[in-house]
């Protein structure tokens, strides 16, 4: 027997509609600041030095957004797991000094991503227990999530204080990721390079991920629906559980970055990035990984153009950036749609 | 009945919040056919169809579907069990594809061929909309998505709150004909405020007021004593044509 449906056929069906829009407000941004910075090496170094922060702040935020989106946990504990990868990272890099001073590069990056590696695994790890203990008994209670994940990420800076000491620490680059690839007037920075690399292969992973595979749509699906993800058959607590550990590892590895690029480390690393990345994920949309890589060049190209051009209002500027795209759109930029 | 119920609800009070929903519900649903559930807005249906699933878990009584208890387990295991839900917003994943919608719905693997083609068949729509994310579809459509979700793999029973609320006529004709054809392989709990359709294609009924069970019955019974409806249902409800 065949049903007809009428009103449901190839005529009614609705035009797709790729919102390409936000797309375009890096290149409006970069062109608007081109000629007040006046010189194009300047510019093209600004530019670059935006990108790789941009990548850094997406790698830390992308974990952040999917917890948000996921589960409804604003976690401000995020920070402690940028802190921790950074100086798991310190203790890795001090260990393996034949390679980071070795000349041969390829040396250098098989040290860096050793201590990568084992970032990743410390938070991930550390992210289980913080999901577990602190997060768990604050489900659906957002001041709650506020005070008991700010009250994780004090106590986890005091006791890298304990372990490590409180003073600054000297994170140096490996020789061979040290200067720059200079043509003409133009300087890439080694570091920087690599930075946007590592941020580009996340973001390329995560939409594979979320894209192509299961376990990918069934986090998209959780974003919009946790309750019906559970209806169909699935547990969602376990997603989720997966989800923080890797936003765990994701933010311990930016950690490493972060700490690289500054070339010192403090307890508190995370509460300075931290501020960045919340107004990343709330420009991008929370819950959506596309809109927190957007939201992150953006912040980050706003950032070093402003600092660049008027220093005094370089501090303000990301908020002022954030007022005005919530103003144009007050979801993010890329909303994911809730039920 | 000789036959032991598919689902039964014994006694279930719901409370949500500081509301006490569900006061003592009586219910059963045999195997095959549709049972409807009926009554007038903020009666408890909707909370009836989700304590069964889990999604609110009851205060008191139990609940078992083909003789096992499933009051107060997790919803996934009570989708485990064999139930499969419709809620009254649909809830098809808006971001993703129809075809990324059925495969999430598809626990077990690819969705048989011969699942496909029933669905197709039922629903010959979906095959225009596979590749369109849900989230642009329009309300029939959506339900259409809704529907072949849970049907794509065997399940025992369907729990659905209102399928055609919303939706145009002509559209609602096509319901009742896929309901119809869909209650030959399943067991179906319907939710709806549209009595034509409910008595279109209902074969028992329960109608519920403040919380409870006021009247069990055959929907034959029901459809023909124009009385009982009107004492039953009011005005809340569409009239018979």
């Amino acid at each position: 027997m065949t049903v007809t449906t009428n009103g449901s056929g190839r005529d009614a069906l609705p035009k797709l509609k790729v919102d390409i829009l936000p797309l375009f407000l890096p290149a409006i941004l970069a062109a608007v600041s081109f000629p007040l910075i006046g010189s194009v090496s300047t510019w093209v170094t600004l530019t670059l030095a935006a990108l790789a922060m941009g990548m850094m702040i997406f790698v830390i935020a992308s974990g952040l957004t999917l917890v948000f989106g996921l589960m409804d946990v604003l976690n401000f504990g995020h920070g402690a797991f940028i802190a921790v990868g950074a100086y798991l990272a310190l203790t890795v890099l001090g260990q393996l000094q034949g390679l980071t001073q070795s000349d041969q590069l390829a040396l250098n990056l098989l040290a860096l991503a050793i201590a990568a590696l084992v970032a990743m695994i410390g938070t991930g790890g550390l992210g289980y227990f913080f999901e577990r203990i602190i997060v768990r008994p604050v489900y659906g209670q957002h001041l709650r999530q506020i005070l008991v994940t700010m009250g994780g990420l004090i106590v986890a800076e005091q006791l890298l204080h304990v372990i490590f000491g409180g003073d600054q620490k000297a994170m140096p680059l490996p020789n061979g990721l040290r200067g720059a690839f200079v043509f003409g007037d133009i300087a890439l920075e080694r570091f920087r390079l690599l930075a946007v690399g590592v941020g580009l292969t996340v973001f390329v992973t995560m939409m594979l991920v979320l894209n192509r595979t299961r376990i990918g749509l069934l986090i998209r699906a959780g974003v919009e629906n946790p309750e019906m993800v559970e209806a169909l058959g699935y547990r969602i607590r376990r997603i989720f559980i997966g989800v923080f550990m890797a936003g765990s590892a994701l933010a311990g590895l930016g950690g490493v970055l972060w700490a690289l690029y500054r070339e010192t480390l403090t307890a508190a690393i995370g509460g300075d990035v931290m501020v960045l990345v919340f107004i990343v994920i709330i420009i991008g949309g929370l819950g959506s990984v596309g809109g927190c890589f957007l939201g992150a060049v953006l912040v980050a190209l706003t950032a070093n153009y402003v600092a660049f051009l008027a220093p005094k209002v370089a501090l303000a500027s990301n908020i002022l950036l954030m007022v005005l795209i919530l103003l144009w759109r007050p979801q993010g930029l890329y909303p994911v749609a809730k039920r | 009945m000789a036959e032991s119920p598919l689902l039964s609800l014994e006694g279930v009070h719901t409370h949500i919040g500081q509301y006490h929903i569900l006061q003592g519900v009586d219910l059963s649903v045999p195997q095959g056919g549709v049972t409807v559930l009926l009554g007038r807005n903020g009666a408890g249906k909707t909370t009836a169809l989700r304590t069964v699933m889990g999604l609110w878990k009851p205060s008191r009584g139990t609940i078992h579907f083909d003789g096992t208890k499933i009051s107060g387990l997790d919803t996934p295991d009570i989708a485990g069990a064999g139930i499969a839900y419709v809620p009254e917003s649909m809830a098809v994943f808006a971001d993703l594809t129809v075809e990324e919608n059925m495969i999430l719905a598809a626990r077990s693997g690819p969705i048989a061929k011969d699942r496909l083609d029933r669905i197709f068949t039922l629903f010959p729509a979906m095959r225009t909309f596979w590749r369109t994310p849900a989230g642009v579809l329009s309300g029939g459509q959506k339900q259409m998505v809704a529907i072949s979700r849970a049907i794509c793999e065997p399940r025992r029973l369907i729990l659905i709150d209102e399928p055609t609320k919303g939706l145009a006529p002509a559209i609602i004709e096509a319901m009742i004909a896929a309901f119809r054809e869909l209650k030959r392989e399943t067991s179906i709990l319907l939710v709806e405020q549209n009595f034509r359709f409910a008595s279109a294609i209902g074969d028992s009924v329960h109608v519920m007021d403040d919380g409870k069970i006021v009247y069990s019955g055959m929907m034959a019974e029901l459809k023909g004593n124009a009385t009982l409806q009107t004492r039953l249902l009011g005005l809340s409800l569409e009239p018979t044509h």
